[in-house]
């Protein structure tokens, strides 16, 4: 029995430990908990997106008999807590001083005994607000007449937040100036929310005896979280305890601190009692971290048989009235560089220009890995474009250009290391599942009937588990992560985690790693994580870094825990260590395997008088820290089949097909369960979520009246596919999977109603793709054409 | 105003402010935190709990509706460490992940088997589709609740025979 064989036994769908507690109602998310003595905080916010702040009248309300505390900005900045750093070396207002920047900004706190009580005391806080005019339109905002909504900055550069490029901008126009054929495209990524089931919230209480601060937060970074705070508050860190308990969901929405949790700080510092404050939805939609909003140009060049030389795109990235961004601190465009894609070009530029508007603040969240979800579009909607300029289906021409599998690793033109991928094979095995000639047959012969189905593909790289030390950190903060396993006496595990689970499964993916290194069940196997007094420091859990790095974290310290335990082995056998293998789950004596030691024997023999030898002082313990040498780089091939009504404009999703590559697969039913919210995510994105403003900057998607998430009936039963090509750096070959479907599909979705919408002569439209933008889509290019005349209405 | 209700079969008497809402009585006042909040505006479900015999939305239900009347929430779907066919569903199928929707969806289903021991595909979407959940996609809930449905139609048949 080898050990590849045994890792096998404790990989697989294994059942999750986490559901127990869930099923039975018994998780604790924030809202959960209930502290003697707390009190509620609720916050006032702004009903204008930009306005000048006269005055701030709080009498009234300091008056409400369940009040116990009412703060303002002004006292905020008495403490020096006003103004708070973002994770993009910004900085955003906690509460509004001078100006307010964005509907729903937040301008007051108040505390009392009972959560309407504060609700109702928001009411009898007086604001006057002078209007000032609005800065919407991303495309506006460098105007030299605009508005400067960040006139605090002082730093005269109006609206502009930073100019970013990548890639070789001669050697790419020399290229396209020799082209056979270029197309271009306007892209608008549409502003989405991540919007988690649960809403952030906090409990902060400060014990005025001890001077400790505990936290309990829906925080997807609780170390960074704490660090974080010690840097704000001044507090000094060994005396901040963060807990991020059950977390109902985050796909980047909870990476950010976000005003009220300082609010519930100060609060608690006030009154010298535990305070709470949890947002309702609506401010969820418009406050917190929002996604997307890349106002993007693509242009791609090819020969005239199709192979594809070169791809440029320039970017307006609307970034709301604050840079409140998430991502490694080098690069203001998340990944975006790796808008290159899966192909084979011979040079690539882009450059990326971030604005300020008076929309929230936020910008890399929900599951876009660092914006690879706006690369991946861009380039996959070029690739559909050029397909449909050259008559090419677009199946064949993503075969023709895709990387093959002995140019790895790959250096691509804006610098990325591809670690490892076998591409054709991806394509070809979703093609297979789909049943693609037959699909476009019986697409052929409908559209003879009138009716229009769509057949759509995306092929997507993502770089995700960020990331090396030397090129990545957020705020000073390198992008490692630790991990603590200790061995109990009777062979029993617990391994510290410094990332956060928010549905993910780590208690029971991290439990089989380990076991699967040790030779343990991952019922042996406790994970503890979501405590800062009781993990290690790291980084957290967002853009699919958790079994990348925490992942390979664990593989490594229990790999330190084999090396030791061979030392206590050696000595129990009375052989010399390097006359001992690690096979079967167990060390043994080269060449007399039965002669073994498994490691509940050599952890009690550790603890026992035995004379252990150097290197070992008494147990098994170890401690790693894992510094990534690369991202790992997650593929697959998706092909989405809609079907259209020409008449409506409504869109129905038939079937999606997904084959995701993410390397080694520790549990692949939570693989797969990744990948069907992901699915449902590229639906959702493509064809309904939309986070819009009026004129006048009133946020138009601030219910889930208004912001439509896709529910069971528009999601199909996706068809999955894998392959598997291991990580070459990573100890254990996996990659990050938490986040390629939702970067990877809606692409895929739009190129199938695109594909559905080619007889009107249709060649683009932009997300979500509702019934209304799909009928004036067909209208549009109807009025002006000779296509497929457009149905009567 | 005083109301009494029965909760997963205790009897609880509450002096309440009447624009207490029930998703508020049940978690704050009878801290059974199974029941979730997500939306405010009956779009999600994470508030679903039954109300005599009738799954409801307990963030837009006044407590003072319950006044009377009986209450199941997550917290009494298991007969006592026996899990439902339905929670055990959810686990075997992966039907879960964050686990906040989890609830609402398992008391949605449980309905449904009640009414209809052997729902298609496309009626178990039919009938989750007033409920939103963020993690899974609904692939597993579906399969989930199917999982549930063919159990209990096995053990029908075993304990006819």
């Amino acid at each position: 029995m080898n050990h590849d064989h045994f890792r096998q036994q404790a990989y697989g769908p294994a059942a999750r430990k986490e559901d127990a507690r869930f099923l039975r109602g018994k998780g604790t998310f924030v809202d959960d908990i209930a502290l003697p003595g707390m009190l509620h905080g609720a916050m006032l916010r702004s009903p204008l997106a930009h306005a000048r702040i006269l005055s701030v009248d709080t009498a009234a309300a300091a008056a409400h008999p369940m009040v116990e505390a009412v703060i303002t900005g002004d006292m905020l900045a008495e403490r020096g807590l006003a103004w708070m750093p973002t994770l993009s070396a910004d900085v955003q207002a906690v509460l509004a001083t001078d100006k307010v920047r964005f509907q729903g900004q937040e301008v007051a706190f108040v505390v009392a005994r009972d959560r309407y009580s504060a609700r109702d005391a928001l009411e009898l806080i007086s604001v006057d607000y002078e209007p000032l005019p609005v800065v919407m339109d991303a495309g506006l905002a460098l105007d030299p007449a605009a508005p400067v909504i960040r006139d605090d900055l002082g730093n005269g550069r109006g609206n502009a937040i930073f100019d970013w490029s990548a890639g070789d901008k001669a050697a790419t126009d020399a290229v396209f100036a020799s082209a056979d054929v270029v197309v271009s495209q306007e892209l608008l990524y549409p502003r989405s929310h991540p919007a988690p089931l649960e809403t952030c919230g906090a409990i902060a209480d400060l014990d005025e005896i001890t001077g400790r601060l505990t936290i309990w937060c829906t925080s997807q970074a609780p170390h960074a979280h704490r660090t974080m705070y010690a840097m704000m508050t001044g507090l000094p860190e060994h005396k901040i305890r963060v807990v991020s308990p059950d977390i109902g969901g985050g796909f980047g929405n909870k990476v950010p601190i976000y005003p009220g949790y300082l609010c519930a700080i100060v609060g608690s510092m006030m009154t010298g009692k535990p305070v709470k404050w949890v947002e309702d939805r609506s401010e969820n939609l418009m406050s917190t971290s929002f996604a997307r909003d890349y106002h993007m140009r693509g242009e791609i060049a090819s020969t005239a048989d199709g192979q594809i030389l070169a791809v440029r795109a320039k970017v307006i990235a609307d970034h709301g009235a604050f840079n409140g961004a998430a991502q490694p601190a080098k690069f203001p465009a998340g990944f975006f560089h790796i808008f290159t894609g899966s192909y084979d070009l011979k040079a690539a530029y882009c450059e990326v220009t971030g604005v300020y508007t008076n929309k929230a603040p936020g910008g890399v969240a929900y599951s876009c890995s660092f914006r690879v979800t706006e690369a991946v579009y861009l380039i996959e909607r070029m690739v559909d474009r050029l397909a449909a300029e050259l008559g090419s289906d677009p199946a064949e021409l993503r075969m023709k250009n895709l990387l093959r599998p002995e140019q790895f690793p790959y250096t691509c033109p804006t610098g990325l290391e591809y670690d490892s991928g076998d591409y054709p094979r991806a394509l070809r095995t979703a093609l297979d599942l789909a049943g693609y000639d037959a699909l476009r047959a019986e697409q052929a012969a409908g559209r003879q009937r009138g009716e229009y189905m769509g057949i759509g593909l995306s092929f997507f790289t993502e770089g995700v588990g960020a990331g090396p030390k030397h090129q990545m950190d957020i705020l000073g903060l390198g992008l490692a992560d630790g991990a603590d396993l200790r061995i109990h006496p009777t062979g029993k595990a617990v391994l510290a985690v410094s990332c956060q689970t928010q549905g993910q499964g780590h208690e029971t993916t991290f439990a089989q790693i380990v076991a699967a290194e040790l030779g343990l069940s991952p019922d042996d196997v406790e994970v503890v994580h979501g405590d800062t007094d009781r993990t290690p420091f790291g980084l957290g859990t967002y853009g699919s870094r958790s079994t990348a790095v925490s992942g390979a974290a664990a593989a490594v310290v229990a790999r330190k825990v084999r090396d030791r335990a061979r030392l206590v082995a050696a000595a129990m056998l009375e052989v010399a260590a390097d006359d001992l293998e690690w096979s079967g789950g167990a060390w043994r004596v080269k060449g007399d395997p039965e002669q073994a030691r498994g490691i509940a024997e050599i952890a009690m023999a550790a603890h026992s008088g035995l004379d252990l030898g150097t290197g070992v002082e008494g147990h098994l313990d170890a401690i790693t820290v894992y510094n990534p040498p690369n991202l790992t780089f997650p593929f697959g091939a998706y092909i989405c089949v809609t079907d259209v009504d020409a008449g409506t404009g409504q869109v129905s999703v038939r079937r999606f097909i997904a084959v995701d590559d993410c390397g080694v697969r520790i549990n692949p039913m939570i693989v797969a369960g990744q990948v069907h919210r992901g699915l449902a995510d590229g639906i959702g994105i493509a064809l309904m979520q939309n986070i819009t403003f009026d004129a006048e900057g009133n946020c138009l998607g601030g219910s889930l009246m208004d912001y439509l998430l896709p529910t069971s009936v528009e999601v199909p039963s996706p068809e999955l596919g894998a392959t598997v090509t291991p990580s070459p750096h990573h100890p254990i070959g996996a990659k990050g999977i938490g986040e390629s479907a939702t970067v990877g599909s809606p692409a895929a979705v739009v190129n199938s109603v695109i594909d559905a919408l080619a007889p009107f002569g249709v060649k683009h439209a932009d997300m979500p793709l509702t019934p209304a933008a799909v009928w004036c889509a067909i209208q549009a290019v109807a009025n002006t054409t000779k296509g497929v005349k457009a149905p009567d209405v | 105003m005083r109301i009494t209700l029965t909760v997963n079969g205790t009897e609880y008497s509450r002096i309440i402010e009447p624009r207490l809402l029930l998703i508020h009585l049940i978690r704050d006042e009878l801290r059974l935190t199974g029941s979730h909040w997500g939306c405010d505006t009956s779009n999600c479900g994470a508030c679903v709990l039954w109300l005599d015999e009738t799954p409801v939305k307990s963030c837009t239900v006044l407590a003072a509706m319950a006044d009377g009347r009986r209450v199941m929430t997550v917290e009494g779907l298991a007969a006592g460490t026996r899990l439902d066919p339905v929670q055990e569903g959810f686990a075997r199928c992966h039907g879960l992940q964050c686990g906040f929707c989890t609830p609402g969806m398992m008391l949605t289903a449980r309905w449904l088997l009640d009414h209809h021991p052997d729902p298609s595909e496309a009626d178990i979407r039919e009938a989750l589709s007033g409920q939103v959940c963020r993690c899974t996609g609904y692939e597993n809930i579906v399969r989930a609740v199917r999982w549930a449905a063919d159990y209990e139609a096995a053990q029908d048949q075993a304990d006819h025979s």
